[in-house]
C-alpha cells in the first residue's frame, strides 16, 4: 500500500516536473544575441546606438526575469548573409540565445529567420524594409516590428495624393526592391485618383543624379517620388536640393529616409520632403522623455528602429516573464496576444504572419527656419491609422495565413 | 687539393636534397590532415565549412594569379554563378542529388570562365584586370536584375539534400566531410597541376612571357586553360558554400569579394600551395573575431592596414615568409 503510494507521489511528482521543464527558461538564463551592421551603411540607423537601446530596455526591465538573468551577445553582420547565418547558428546551436534581435539588411533577416525556423528560436526583426519577410518568406518563428514598405509606399503616396499632389513623376531604382516599390507606388496614387505622368529608372547604385533630376524637373509634376533607398536617396536629394526642385514649387516623396539620413543632409538640403516614418522623438512627452535617456546614453535622437528595438526587447521580456517560459512559440503566441501600448506604438498588435501592426505618420522635413535645433527635423503631417498603413491579410502570401 | 667534383655526386645531392624536401611536405601535409579531420570536434564545423569553401576559392584564384601571373579582378562573377546555379537547380528540382546541383553549377561557371577568357586575354596587365572587372560586373547586374536571384534579398532555404541518395547532408558532421574531401581533392589536383610540364609553362609565362613564345609555346592557349580551370574550382567553392550556408546572395558576387580572395591569397603568400589556404582562414578569422569584439567597428580599416602592411613588408605572405625563414636558418 505505501509502495503504490510512493510510486504514484513519485509518478506524479514526475509528471508535474515534465510539465514545468516545457514551460521553463532553458539553463535558467534569457540570452538575446544583437546582430545588425556595427561597420557600414546602415550603422546609423541601428548599429551600436540599438545595442544602447537594447540593453537600455533590459535595464528598464530590472535586469533578471523571473529570477534568470538576461545576458546579451552582439555581433556585426558586415551586411553579409554568409556572415550572419554563420554567427546565428553559432549563437542558437552552441550558445543557447534564445531571442535574435536587430536585423537590418533584408537579405540577412530572412537568411537568419530560415536558421531560427529550424532551430525554433525567435527573431524580432526591427530594421529591415523589405515587406516580404512577413509575406512569402514569413515563418512561425519571427516578427516584423517597426515598419517596412507596404506602408512606405501606401502611406506616402496615398497621404500625399489626399494633400493635393495629383501628378507624380517618380524615380526608380533599376532592380527589384525599386521595381516593387514604383509598382505599388503606382497602384496606390491610381486608387487616390492622382496620375503618374513620367518615370525613369536609374542603375543601382547611382552617384550622379543630375540628368534624371532635370527629367523630373521638366516633367512638370507635383510631386517627384524617390522609389529608391540609402545612398541613392540621400544623393539624389542632394542634387535634387542644388537643382531647387522645392523651392520651385514641386514635393518631394522619399519612401526610405531615416532620422539620421535627414541629420545628415540637414534641414537646408533637406526641407519640404514628404515621407512616412514609424516613429519620431519628438512626437508627445512620453517619447521625449525616453529619447532625451537615449540621448544620454549614445549622444544621438533615436531613429524609429532604434525606439523599436527599446519596445520590442521589454514586449519580448514582459512574455517572457508572463509564460515563464523562453520557448520561442510560447512567447510568440503570448506576444500576439498582449497589445502593445508604449511609448513606441499604441495599440499596436502582432499579426499572425507575425507582422506588428501599428499607426504610421506622414512627416513633412521642417525648413532651416522651423528648425529649432539640429534634431527638430520632422511635423508630423497626419496618422496613417494601422489599418490602412499594412498589407492586409487578405493579400497575404504567408504560409501562416488561412485565406 | 683541389678534388675533382664528379657530376653523379652534385645529381645524387640534388635528389637526396629533393626527397628530404619532399618527405618535409609530406609530413606538413599529413599533419594539416589530421587536425582537419579532428578539427570539427573542437571548432563549429560550420565555420570550418566557411573557412574550406574560401581557401578553395584562394586557392583558385592562386592559381591564376601566383602561378601565371594574371591578376583577375573579376573573380566573384565564378563564385557566384556557381552559388546561384546549384542554389536555383537544388531549391526547384527536388529530384537533383546535391552532387549534380554542385557538378552543374561547376560547369556553368566553367562556361562563363572560358567566356571571360577568351575576352579578357588579349589584353595584359592592368589591362586585363580591367577587362575582368568589367566582365564581373556586367555578371552582377544580371544577377541583381534577374528574378531568379531573389535580387537585394538573396536566394533562400536551399536544401542540402542527399549525397548519392544515401548520406544526409542535413546533419553538419557529414557535410563538412563531404566539404573536406571536395577540398582535398581540389587541393591536390591543383599540387598537381602546378608540377606537371603545364605548370611548369605556367610558371614560365610568369616569369618571362616572350621568352615563352620564343621559345615556341603557344601561350594563349595556356592562359586560356589556366583561367577556364581556375574559374571552375572557383564556381566549385561557390556551389558548396550555397549548399552549406543554405543560401547565394549578392555578396558573392560583389567585387569587394574579387577584392577579398586577392587579399586572403596576398596574406597567405601568392606563388605558394599553400599560401591561399593560410590567407582565408586568416582573413575569415579575423573577421569573425572582429565582429564579436570590441573592435566591430573597425574590421574594415584594420583589414586594410593588414593588407598594406603585407604589401609593404611582407611581400611573400605568412607562408612564403615562413619558407624564407627555413631556407635561411634551417638548411
Amino acid at each position: 500500500m505505501t509502495m503504490t503510494k510512493k510510486l504514484l507521489t513519485s509518478a506524479v511528482a514526475s509528471a508535474l516536473m515534465v510539465g514545468a521543464a516545457q514551460a521553463e527558461i532553458t539553463d535558467n538564463t534569457v540570452k538575446i544575441g544583437y546582430l545588425a551592421d556595427m561597420s557600414g551603411t546602415y550603422r546609423d540607423l541601428a548599429g551600436p546606438n540599438g545595442l544602447a537601446a537594447l540593453e537600455m530596455a533590459i535595464k528598464d526591465f530590472g535586469g533578471k526575469v523571473n529570477g534568470a538573468k538576461i545576458e546579451v551577445v552582439s555581433a556585426d553582420d558586415r551586411n553579409s548573409p554568409d556572415a550572419a547565418s554563420s554567427t546565428v547558428r553559432r549563437w542558437v546551436e552552441n550558445d543557447n540565445v534564445d531571442m535574435v534581435a536587430g536585423l537590418v539588411a533584408s537579405s540577412v533577416s530572412i537568411a537568419v529567420s530560415k536558421i531560427l525556423e529550424e532551430n525554433d528560436k525567435l527573431g524580432i526583426v526591427s530594421g529591415s524594409a523589405a515587406s516580404s519577410i512577413t509575406n512569402e518568406h514569413c515563418t512561425p518563428n519571427h516578427i516584423h516590428y517597426v515598419y517596412d514598405t507596404y506602408p512606405l509606399a501606401n502611406g506616402t503616396a496615398s497621404a500625399v495624393v489626399k494633400e493635393g499632389g495629383q501628378s507624380w513623376y517618380l524615380l526608380t531604382a533599376d532592380y527589384a526592391f525599386g521595381h516593387a516599390l514604383e509598382g505599388d507606388v503606382t497602384r496606390v496614387v491610381e486608387e487616390n485618383g492622382g496620375e503618374v505622368i513620367g518615370k525613369v529608372r536609374h542603375p543601382f547604385p547611382t552617384q550622379d543624379f543630375s540628368s534624371f533630376i532635370l527629367q523630373a524637373q521638366a516633367s512638370g509634376a507635383d510631386v517627384v517620388g524617390l522609389a529608391n533607398a540609402g545612398a541613392d536617396t540621400t544623393n539624389a536629394i542632394n542634387t535634387a536640393s542644388e537643382f531647387g526642385v522645392t523651392q520651385s514649387g514641386q514635393t518631394l516623396a522619399a519612401l526610405l529616409l531615416f532620422l539620421t539620413d535627414v541629420h545628415a543632409l540637414g534641414a537646408e538640403t533637406a526641407q519640404g520632403i514628404q515621407l512616412t516614418t514609424g516613429w519620431y522623438w519628438d512626437m508627445n512627452d512620453e517619447t521625449r522623455e525616453w529619447s532625451d535617456r537615449f540621448m544620454e546614453e549614445t549622444g544621438v535622437r533615436p531613429t524609429m528602429v532604434h525606439a523599436g528595438i527599446y519596445s520590442s526587447t521589454l514586449q519580448y521580456l514582459n512574455a517572457v516573464a508572463a509564460t515563464g517560459s523562453d520557448n520561442a512559440q510560447a512567447v510568440r503566441e503570448q506576444m500576439m496576444d498582449t497589445p502593445i501600448n508604449d511609448m513606441f506604438a499604441k495599440n499596436g498588435r502582432i499579426r499572425e504572419d507575425g507582422r506588428m501592426v501599428h499607426d504610421m505618420y506622414l512627416a513633412e522635413v521642417k525648413t532651416p527656419a522651423e528648425s529649432s535645433s539640429d534634431w527638430d527635423l520632422y511635423k508630423i503631417l497626419r496618422t496613417i491609422p494601422a489599418d490602412q498603413a499594412y498589407r492586409p491579410l487578405s493579400e497575404s502570401k504567408c504560409d501562416l495565413v488561412n485565406n | 687539393m683541389n678534388q675533382p667534383i664528379k657530376s653523379t655526386d652534385i645529381h645524387q645531392s640534388i635528389l637526396d636534397d629533393q626527397k628530404s624536401q619532399d618527405r618535409r611536405k609530406m609530413m606538413i601535409n599529413g599533419v594539416l590532415l589530421l587536425v582537419l579531420l579532428a578539427a570539427p570536434l573542437a571548432i563549429y564545423p560550420v565555420f570550418l565549412m566557411k573557412i574550406l569553401c574560401f581557401s578553395l576559392f584562394a586557392v583558385a584564384f592562386n592559381l591564376l594569379f601566383g602561378f601565371t601571373g594574371l591578376l583577375s579582378f573579376g573573380h566573384a562573377a565564378f563564385l557566384a554563378a556557381g552559388g546561384y546555379t546549384t542554389g536555383y537547380l537544388l531549391s526547384n528540382y527536388s529530384g537533383l542529388g546535391t552532387e549534380m546541383g554542385i557538378i552543374a553549377g561547376t560547369l556553368v561557371a566553367t562556361g562563363l570562365g572560358l567566356a571571360f577568357a577568351l575576352l579578357s586575354i588579349r589584353r595584359q596587365g592592368i589591362y586585363f584586370a580591367m577587362v575582368t572587372l568589367a566582365l564581373a560586373q556586367l555578371v552582377f547586374f544580371f544577377f541583381v536584375q534577374s528574378e531568379f536571384t531573389g535580387g537585394e534579398d538573396g536566394m533562400h532555404g536551399i536544401p542540402r539534400g542527399e549525397l548519392f541518395g544515401l548520406v544526409s547532408l542535413e546533419d553538419n558532421l557529414n557535410m563538412y566531410y563531404f566539404v573536406l574531401a571536395v577540398f582535398i581533392a581540389c587541393y591536390l589536383l591543383v599540387q598537381r597541376v602546378v608540377g606537371s610540364p603545364f605548370g611548369q609553362v605556367l610558371k614560365a609565362i610568369k616569369q618571362n612571357e616572350p621568352r615563352a613564345v620564343s621559345l615556341g609555346y603557344n601561350v594563349d592557349r595556356y592562359k586560356i586553360l589556366a583561367f577556364v580551370l581556375s574559374a571552375a574550382l572557383a564556381g566549385l567553392a561557390g556551389s558548396m558554400k550555397s549548399v552549406v550556408f543554405q543560401l547565394a546572395s549578392l555578396n558573392d558576387a560583389h567585387w569587394h569579394m574579387s577584392g577579398e580572395v586577392i587579399l586572403m591569397t596576398l596574406v597567405g603568400g601568392m606563388g605558394t600551395l599553400l599560401g591561399p589556404v593560410v590567407g582565408a582562414t586568416f582573413v575569415v578569422n579575423v573577421e569573425y573575431q572582429l565582429s564579436q569584439g570590441p573592435l566591430r567597428d573597425w574590421v574594415d580599416p584594420i583589414l586594410g592596414a593588414i593588407f598594406v602592411l603585407t604589401v609593404l613588408a611582407f611581400r611573400s605572405g605568412i607562408v612564403g615568409e615562413i619558407q624564407k625563414f627555413m631556407r635561411r636558418n634551417l638548411s
